[in-house]
């Protein structure tokens, strides 16, 4: 049963317009960077490599597509959260909108069969929308620009990967994408459950985002302590695939901590859902 | 399951929201092959008892079993078959009417087949609109593609909440013809919520009238309703002699209302056909004798009883 439900509640996403703004938006933000970089990039290029530069000489094509999607990757933090609060946050609190919960709840399904469901087709969405990003940015950058070296500006050196050892890294950092972006869906599917309209649980998602990043932004004693415990911290961690070597060990950390909420958020909406009453 | 097998057994139903009581300590049997009316004013508490019976809503207190089950401890088993309408009727309205019951239909437990789909949807009068989005419908519509939904899983008892609010009084006949069709011909057990009292009187045998979250009271149709006052308005061609006519009787002190050639008198049902014989007789052209019971009055009625 869960896999028609999975299966309903995909068709239901992939029915709605609203569904394909995100797409339709990483389809034109990505090849507008696309362009930006094409025509500016290689100022970028030199003012990151700048202090090598006094040292050394760079050869090679360093302006590729794998640059570039490292850069599109930052956009993790902010732009792409939105796009897939747009669709979660609808997951639950669209059905008491349009006062469908009393189809769906008054068939032989449990509602922990619903809130299981409309969390995996969540997922299924955030990794669609990561995927779209990963070819516009990745598959269209590298035809674009090429394939080359990649320069990565770390916080304590600048390291240069060799063409041959990046393509794996930016699998695992969209895997990660992944994966950080369903706490995001996992947290608006939560708000989701506690309201009868969509509205609310964008803002309040994208209100949570943005309060746990400024807290994390701050350098303040008290803030450093609360910091480990704000998921935010841990979006950015895809990084962590483009250092050397790999620190396994926060990368685990990091994997085990966005799980940890999203069973969490899921455990949550379960337990609320369960015990709604459907007023609507 | 005989006919006097117990369908749904409620009892001691409560729900309580917050600081309102909306259903309280609520008990009723409803039994194979009824047609059960379930009764009340706007905010008597219905919805939430039928809420509650489909299991949308968790009640304070009290157990309610159906087809002789706890519904607690066997809600999915049960729900496959229960067939219902619950207020207005909401679909996915960016999506075919069709395809809103393909995905019902995934989901009702039982196997039913595109044919069946299209067989319901040809019963409710939209076989020709069944690729049209729901977004496109008129209320009716949606009201006959809610019947479709309720009837999809061929279920054993169906729940309708008012599923005649909002309707054109042919649409009305429809759902009525529908009901009996149901009951008559399919022998399903129908447990059917309305807040007026000649839709319930039309199509019921069995009927319990809520109010306030309480039961008034519960019993056969036919008897509840037939020594019951009623108010008969009466058409005659010259209302000031038959006034004059009806002062020596008892009705005399029953008349309510004059409103040019009508008035009207409260009576019982069976003296009907005697003030009309009384009015001839006495040279008074009768031209319509309409009786009238609203729930209002009916209501008032059982509640001047209980006092």
């Amino acid at each position: 049963m869960i896999f028609t439900l999975v299966r309903i509640e995909l068709m239901k996403i992939f029915r709605k317009w609203r569904t394909y703004i995100g797409f339709i938006a990483i389809g034109i933000l990505v090849p507008l960077l696309h362009l930006a970089m094409y025509l500016e990039g290689q100022n970028s290029i030199d003012f990151v490599t700048r202090g090598l530069r006094e040292s050394f000489i760079l050869v090679g094509n360093l302006l590729n597509g794998y640059w570039i999607s490292y850069i599109i990757l930052n956009a993790l933090t902010i732009h792409i959260p939105f796009l897939i609060t747009l669709v979660a946050a609808d997951l639950l609190a669209g059905e008491a909108t349009a006062g469908t919960y009393r189809i769906l709840v008054t068939r032989p399904v449990s509602r922990m069969q619903i809130v299981t469901s409309k969390f995996i087709a969540g997922m299924i969405y955030t990794g669609s929308l990561i995927l779209w990003l990963a070819v516009m940015s990745l598959v269209v950058g590298l035809i674009i620009f090429g394939s080359g070296e990649l320069i990565v500006a770390g916080s304590q050196a600048i390291i240069i990967f060799d063409k041959s050892d990046v393509l794996w890294r930016f699998f695992l950092a969209y895997g990660f994408g992944i994966l950080s972006m369903s706490v995001v869906c996992s947290l608006a599917i939560l708000f989701s459950s506690l309201v009868e309209n969509a509205i609310g649980p964008i803002v309040s998602t994208m209100a949570i985002i943005i309060i746990f990043i400024i807290l994390s932004a701050f350098d303040v004693a008290i803030l450093r302590e609360l910091k480990p415990y704000l998921f935010t911290n841990y979006i950015l961690s895809w990084r962590e695939f483009f250092n050397d070597p790999l620190d396994l060990t926060e990368i685990a950390k990091s994997v085990l901590i966005l799980s940890g909420h999203i069973i969490l958020f899921f455990t949550a909406t379960s337990f609320i859902f369960y015990k709604k009453d459907i007023l609507s | 399951m005989n006919s006097s097998e117990t369908v749904i057994e409620i009892s001691g139903l409560s729900k309580r929201f917050k600081e309102v009581l909306a259903v309280n300590e609520v008990e009723f049997k409803v039994h194979k092959g009824d047609v059960f009316g379930f009764l009340g004013p706007n905010g008597a508490g219905k919805s939430t008892t039928i809420r509650m019976i489909l299991s949308l809503i968790s009640p304070t207190a009290g157990s309610i079993k159906i087809f002789g089950k706890s519904l607690n401890e066997n809600r999915k088993e049960i729900l496959t078959n229960i067939g219902a309408i619950v207020e207005k009727p909401d679909f996915y309205l960016y999506l075919p009417a069709i395809k809103n019951l393909e995905i019902l239909a995934k989901i009702s437990g039982k196997e039913i087949s595109k044919k069946r789909i299209l067989e319901l949807l040809e019963l409710v009068g939209l076989k020709d609109r069944a690729k049209s989005k729901v977004k496109t419908f008129s209320h009716g519509m949606k009201q006959r593609l809610g019947i479709a939904q309720a009837l999809l899983h061929n279920p054993e008892l169906i729940v309708l909440d008012e599923p005649t609010t909002g309707l054109d009084p042919q649409g009305v006949k429809e759902i009525r013809d529908l009901i009996i069709h149901l009951s008559k011909e399919e022998n399903k057990t129908i447990f059917l919520s309305s807040h007026v009292l000649s839709e319930i009187e039309l199509v019921a045998n069995r009927m319990l009238i809520i109010n306030k979250g309480s039961k008034v009271v519960e019993g056969e149709v036919n008897q509840l309703l037939s020594s019951k006052t009623l108010k008969v308005t009466i058409e005659v061609e010259n209302v000031e002699t038959a006034k004059k006519v009806l002062e020596s009787t008892r009705w005399n002190n029953q008349i309510e209302s004059i409103t040019g050639k009508k008035f009207s008198i409260n009576m019982e049902n069976k003296d009907i056909p005697e003030v009309n014989k009384y009015l001839v007789e006495n040279g008074v052209m009768v031209n319509a004798l309409v009786p009238v019971r609203s729930l209002e009055d009916y209501f008032l009625t059982i509640t001047a009883g209980v006092k």
